[in-house]
């Protein structure tokens, strides 16, 4: 399994060496200047702030990011010795694609809003995502429930108990035809948050879609369909890493053969944040993740320019507002430079790095709930000041409800007072040049870098992931951030400050009571008057298509047609791939 | 005055159901560990005849259920009653993670004595805990 280990070692041009004595075309002072200003600095310090100090003392502090990333008083060019634009930063649209990875960016469109949506039966998701366009959103977004995310039907045993609760539940096609009822999926793109089984879900909304008479290449979307962060932070993974790798370079084949429009995978950093990581942590493996993608399917003999191009990623936009910044702008930098130089990408597009944001769910309170909307505003202009293509902003009563009308469609109008009224669209990438966000965003290449070092140095992502490297990163990561909120040196405004002694009253959204039943019904019905032969034939060539060297998509598009449930398609594929334990390691 | 040698407390950290969020109880493991309690972590997706094995076979002596997908009301009876079928209604079971406030009063009268939602500091669940245990020496 070819790996990020096979990386050529060459000494990564932005980790800011100095190259030499004179910075030839900076537009910051070159050599003694800089020297002069960093020497005046210390004698600012020195004098000015010391006498100021000593009357008014700064506060506590550490003066940190929610990460630990230490932060200065001040930043000037000296912070930026070895600054060249054109190479640091270059144009928008234009190798590395620090600003921006479209040259006008917002001034020719804006992101994508588009709110996670998803809970109950089909029925009732169907009728919040036709509110949510009917209100301005403009592309859809789609939470299945656990026995979906785990690839089981919603009469298994196992789901007792859990559907609906925390998306939508899917079993068949026929759940698919209905949560896509009256939604022009040649006009509408919908993004869907499945991985474990994602191909098998992908495979109903291509039937779906066909039914309709929409032709798969006229489809765009997004499945999320990252594996590997599963078995890293977000845990809906049913197989073992191979055979699982297996169906996304499937997947990414798929895609760059038949739907040219669809994102096959949304390499993730948000659940690796949610999780309890640090920004650089989410950063790096999020982006060692997508490496690894691209080694896969070069693995295979695709072209990287063939797929690279619809390589997405979705990125976590959490309070520290310039640490998000600079990281999703070293994240672009260095996305483009490793499909450049280490995978010999020709196409710019290969080198874009595309991402959704979503706002910090973790973040969110059910203290004084109202206050998450402020959480939420600062946190997407975060994700748009660093130049996301599509943002999910959280509803305020999410800390422990799903939205609500009213809520989520606050939450859709914070998008919208950004793009229209904030000022902040008007120009491309507006913080670029700002001596701390630049220096910052240096410091994240950085210590991404180091990081991959670390990866490597283990084999790679899926041996790093067996050394349970990440699970233990994050998992300390966590804890300390929670020792630093429960000594209070980590604020969290309504719980450990600004407290106020009311009861938590968030409404708790009813899901119709009938739903459930209407869905075990279908089921039922989906099963008793499907042509048996043909579902028989399909599940057969499923598992045929499994155990072979074949990609799985035409078959499990096929299963799809002929009714086969979610659980009887991951039935077959657990019986040929085997099942993934989950880990007892805390 | 001479003590006995004291039994560290024994706690099973659970994960009910299908759900997959695990941060949680991780870092109440933690927690718990450096508290110096023996923290047995189940791992994802347990149903309520595995937690009460596990419970049995642990020897615990608090069993925390950690749920964030609205299966609670469904899954903490049937938990309960496993433990109950075992003879386990001394062992303190306590939950945490999404449990809205009103189903804050029908989980206690289950039986689960300590229910903490978000925003919980770790300390208190470590208080909570050896407050309300078994008392030492019982069989």
């Amino acid at each position: 399994m070819v790996d990020i280990q096979n990386r050529a070692n060459t000494s990564t041009p932005n980790r800011h060496q100095n190259g030499g004595p004179v910075n030839g075309h900076g537009e910051t002072p070159a050599g003694d200047g800089i020297a002069r200003l960093a020497e005046e600095a210390r004698r600012w310090e020195a004098t000015t702030v010391q006498q100021t100090i000593a009357r008014l003392p700064e506060r506590t502090g550490p003066f940190t990011t929610v990460s630990g990333q230490p932060i200065n008083r001040l930043y000037t060019p000296a912070d930026l010795p070895d600054f060249d634009y054109l190479r640091d930063l270059g144009f928008p649209g234009e190798f590395p694609f620090t600003r921006g990875v479209q040259p006008t960016m917002y001034r020719s469109r804006y992101w994508t809003m588009r709110l996670f949506a998803g809970f109950g039966s089909p029925e009732e998701t169907n009728a919040r995502f036709r509110y949510l366009l009917e209100h301005g959103q403009t592309g859809l977004s789609t939470a299945f429930d656990f026995p979906t995310l785990y690839g089981r039907d919603s009469d298994d045993p196992l789901s007792y108990g859990e559907f609906g609760k925390c998306g939508v539940g899917i079993s068949s096609l026929a759940d698919m035809e209905i949560l896509f009822q009256d939604i022009p999926l040649d006009k509408v793109t919908t993004s869907m948050t499945i991985n474990g089984p994602a191909p098998t879900i992908w495979a109903f909304y291509i039937a779906a879609a066909e039914k309709t008479g929409v032709p798969r290449g006229a489809l765009g979307g997004t499945i999320q369909n990252d594996i590997l962060k599963e078995y890293i932070a977000q845990n809906t993974f049913i197989y073992p890493p191979a055979p699982s790798m297996r169906m996304v370079v499937d997947t990414i084949e798929f895609a760059a053969q038949e739907l040219p429009r669809w994102n096959p995978v949304s390499i993730s950093g948000y659940h690796i944040r949610e999780a309890g990581s640090t920004a650089a942590q989410e950063l790096a493996f999020t982006l060692a993740d997508g490496l690894a993608y691209v080694a896969a399917s070069v693995h295979r003999g695709l072209d990287v320019d063939d797929f690279a191009p619809r390589l997405s990623f979705f990125f976590n936009a959490h309070n520290d507002f310039f640490e998000e910044i600079a990281k999703y702008r070293a994240a672009r930098r260095i996305w483009a430079r490793e499909l450049k130089e280490r995978f010999g990408a020709q196409n710019p597009r290969s080198m874009w790095l595309r991402f959704h944001t979503q706002t910090a769910g973790q973040s969110l309170t059910a203290q004084q709930p109202e206050i998450n909307l402020v959480r939420t505003t600062i946190q997407a202009l975060a994700g748009v000041l660093g130049g996301t293509q599509s943002l999910h902003t959280n509803s305020m009563d999410e800390a422990i409800a799903l939205p609500s009308d009213k809520a989520v469609r606050l939450a859709l109008r914070t998008q919208q007072i950004i793009a229209e009224e904030s000022g902040v669209t008007n120009t491309v990438d507006p913080l670029g040049g700002a001596y701390f966000v630049e220096a910052l965003t240096n410091e994240m290449e950085r210590q991404c870098y180091e990081y991959f070092d670390r990866i490597n140095a283990l084999g790679g992502v899926i041996p790093a992931i067996e050394a349970n490297f990440f699970q233990d990163e994050i998992a300390r990561a966590s804890y300390e951030y929670q020792k630093e909120v429960d000594a209070n040196r980590k604020t969290v405004v309504g719980v450990n400050k600004y407290q106020l002694d009311e009861a938590i009253e968030i409404p708790i959204l009813q899901m119709d009571p009938q739903g459930e039943r209407r869905q075990m019904d279908r089921l039922a019905r989906v099963r008793r008057e499907r042509d048996a032969a043909r579902h028989a034939a399909a599940l057969t060539r499923v598992r045929e298509t499994a155990k072979r060297e074949e990609n799985i998509m035409p078959a499990l598009i096929e299963a799809a047609h002929a009714y086969a449930t979610l659980g009887e398609i991951t039935d077959v594929l657990r019986s040929v791939f085997g099942i993934q334990k989950f880990s007892t390691i805390v | 005055m001479v003590t006995a040698i004291e039994r560290k407390i024994r706690v099973l950290v659970a994960k009910p159901g299908l759900d997959g969020h695990d941060r949680g109880a991780k870092v109440i493991a933690r927690a718990l560990r450096d508290a110096g309690m023996e923290v047995i972590y189940t791992g994802l997706h347990q149903t309520p005849e595995m937690i009460a094995e596990a419970a049995l076979q642990e020897d615990v002596d608090a069993v925390g259920l950690s749920i964030l997908s609205g299966a609670h009301m469904a899954l903490f009876p049937r938990v309960l009653a496993e433990l109950h079928k075992r003879g386990m209604d001394d062992v303190l079971v306590c939950a945490g993670g999404i449990i809205p406030p009103d189903d804050v009063e029908p989980v206690r009268q289950m039986g689960i004595k300590g229910v903490f939602g978000p925003g919980t500091p770790m300390d208190e669940v470590v208080t909570f805990i050896r407050a309300n245990v078994r008392p030492e020496g019982h069989a």
